[in-house]
């Protein structure tokens, strides 16, 4: 089949309001969330969404807070789409799709204001902590923003705060204190395929959509983030209408962090 | 002889209270990353590794291409939170580099390529967690992933750090033992399960003909236990098939 058969056949389907492996719509894959899968990491987690696998592990590390925020800490977040996980991924430096992940997934923590950065500072001007979070896809199949948005924001809540004496830390001890997350930002990315929307697009599925919005959501009406993707564009009525989606989807979404 | 400390007291029994002769517990999978030709998850103590393999397949960049024979392409790489310690960078260092090429060695000698000409074949290593022995628990891992992707392979191969401290052999260092101030030699060692052959075989530390050839000794009866292991992985991942 040519690639317009294909996509021909895929919107069919989806019309009908069945995907090729029985979702609804806006169903995602089931999702299986754990927290502590790695004993060197400060914070990790493992969450699995049907056969995607995304394992996101934190790191503490003591630095001097930046010239302009003297009274925060900071916060990292990176991904790399590991050759590992699917054959179009290769080796070498991060791809363009890398950094978008790692962006968004970033601009989600960082800007639903949900780890209180002030918490971070040890000591004004001079010694204050880096979250840096790193997200690794180990099966990919498909989108992997909400999921690695997810993982991360489990991780940072499994994640506890180093010994320090003195200036110096000791990474290899952790003390019992915790991150202390005011909220739980969820990332939904509504995809737009011919005149239908869906969510977690396999992919296959990835290769007929259209355009894309990551919607990042604090709560059943509040959102705090938003980057849109792919080469297709998007109407204001699309947009009222992803959003809605997001809001929904996000509630599902947060149930999973707060239940892991 | 000479320690690295003088003041390290003797080491006369093993901090986690192993024998001597014991490995740290080991598991492993087969199968476990389905978007790969093959794959497995391999864990001893607290050292996990993820291996992927894919291929045979188009070789780039092209010079790399051998008309006789397909190729391996082994990468060792740690996720920034799988060390102790500190964050470590991503990506490519020389350590990483030199793991990926003695990674490589180590398979070679059981793989047969020679059917698929001018193509190569990725064994992508991944770890999200590491207490020393991570380039052993990566070969014991791209080795059942090459077997899961059906490659020709004409044995197992498993791989266990051997050694000693202060005289006494022992196997499967942890990072506590591995850091010791007492005189201590670390020897990763591969070897092909059912001959015994060597493939991998380094040493940091000091030793002797004879310490050397007693820990080697070890090693051999370590990876017959390690190949079962891995044999059983294979297996499970087959009978899951068939239910």
């Amino acid at each position: 089949m040519n690639q317009d058969k294909q996509r021909e056949h895929a919107l069919a389907a989806i019309a009908a309001g069945i995907r090729s492996d029985g979702r609804g719509l806006l169903e995602y894959r089931e999702f299986t969330v754990e927290r502590g899968v790695s004993s060197t990491a400060h914070g990790s987690s493992r969450v699995q969404s049907g056969d995607q696998i995304v394992i996101a592990g934190v790191k503490f590390e003591l630095g001097t807070p930046y010239p302009d925020t003297p009274l925060d800490g900071s916060l990292m977040v990176s991904a790399e789409l590991l050759p590992l996980s699917n054959r179009v991924f290769e080796a070498g430096p991060p791809s363009i799709d890398s950094i978008e992940l790692a962006r968004v997934t970033d601009r989600t923590i960082r800007e639903s204001k949900a780890l209180d950065l002030s918490s971070l500072c040890i000591e004004p001007s001079k010694s204050s902590w880096t979250v840096a979070v790193d997200i690794a896809p180990i099966n990919a199949n498909g989108s992997l923003f909400d999921i690695s948005a997810l993982a991360a924001l489990v991780a940072i809540r499994d994640a506890r705060k180093p010994f320090v004496e003195g200036r110096v830390p000791d990474y290899e001890r952790l003390t019992d204190e915790r991150l202390e997350l005011v909220r739980l930002p969820i990332t939904v990315t509504v995809y737009k395929v011919g005149a239908y929307f869906i969510v977690d697009p396999t992919q296959d599925e990835e290769r007929y959509c259209d355009a894309r919005l990551s919607i990042a959501t604090l709560d059943s009406e509040t959102v705090c983030a938003l980057q849109k993707g792919l080469a297709g564009s998007l109407t204001i009525a699309d947009i009222e209408t992803m959003v809605d989606i997001a809001l929904r989807k996000g509630v599902e979404l947060r149930a999973l962090v707060t239940a892991a | 002889m000479s320690r690295n400390d003088a003041n390290a007291k003797p080491y006369t029994e093993r901090a986690d209270g192993r024998s001597w002769t014991q490995t740290r517990p080991i598991s492993a999978r087969a199968g476990v990353i389905p978007q790969a030709d093959g794959s497995a998850l391999f864990t001893i103590g607290k050292s996990t590794a993820y291996a992927a393999v894919y291929g045979p397949r188009e070789i780039h960049p092209k010079f790399l291409a051998n008309p006789n024979t397909g190729v391996l392409r082994c990468s060792y790489n740690m996720q920034p939170f799988s060390g102790p310690g500190a964050r470590s960078r991503s990506g490519p260092s020389r350590r990483s580099k030199e793991i990926s090429l003695v990674t490589q060695r180590a398979l070679e000698p059981v793989v047969d390529l020679s059917e698929f000409p001018n193509t190569v074949v990725d064994v992508f290593i991944e770890f999200i967690e590491t207490d020393a022995g991570s380039r052993c628990a990566g070969i014991c891992a791209a080795a059942i992933a090459l077997a899961d992707a059906g490659i020709t392979m004409k044995d197992m191969v498993g791989a266990i750090a051997v050694g000693h401290v202060d005289g006494q052999t022992l196997v499967d260092l942890d990072g506590v033992e591995e850091h010791l101030g007492n005189e201590v030699a670390d020897i990763p060692v591969a070897m092909i399960a059912a001959t015994g052959e060597i493939t991998l075989l380094q040493m940091d530390g000091i030793t002797n003909t004879k310490t050397l050839l007693a820990a080697l000794g070890e090693a051999h009866s370590c990876i017959k236990e390690i190949a079962k292991v891995q044999r059983q992985a294979l297996l499970d991942r087959y009978s899951e098939v068939k239910q």
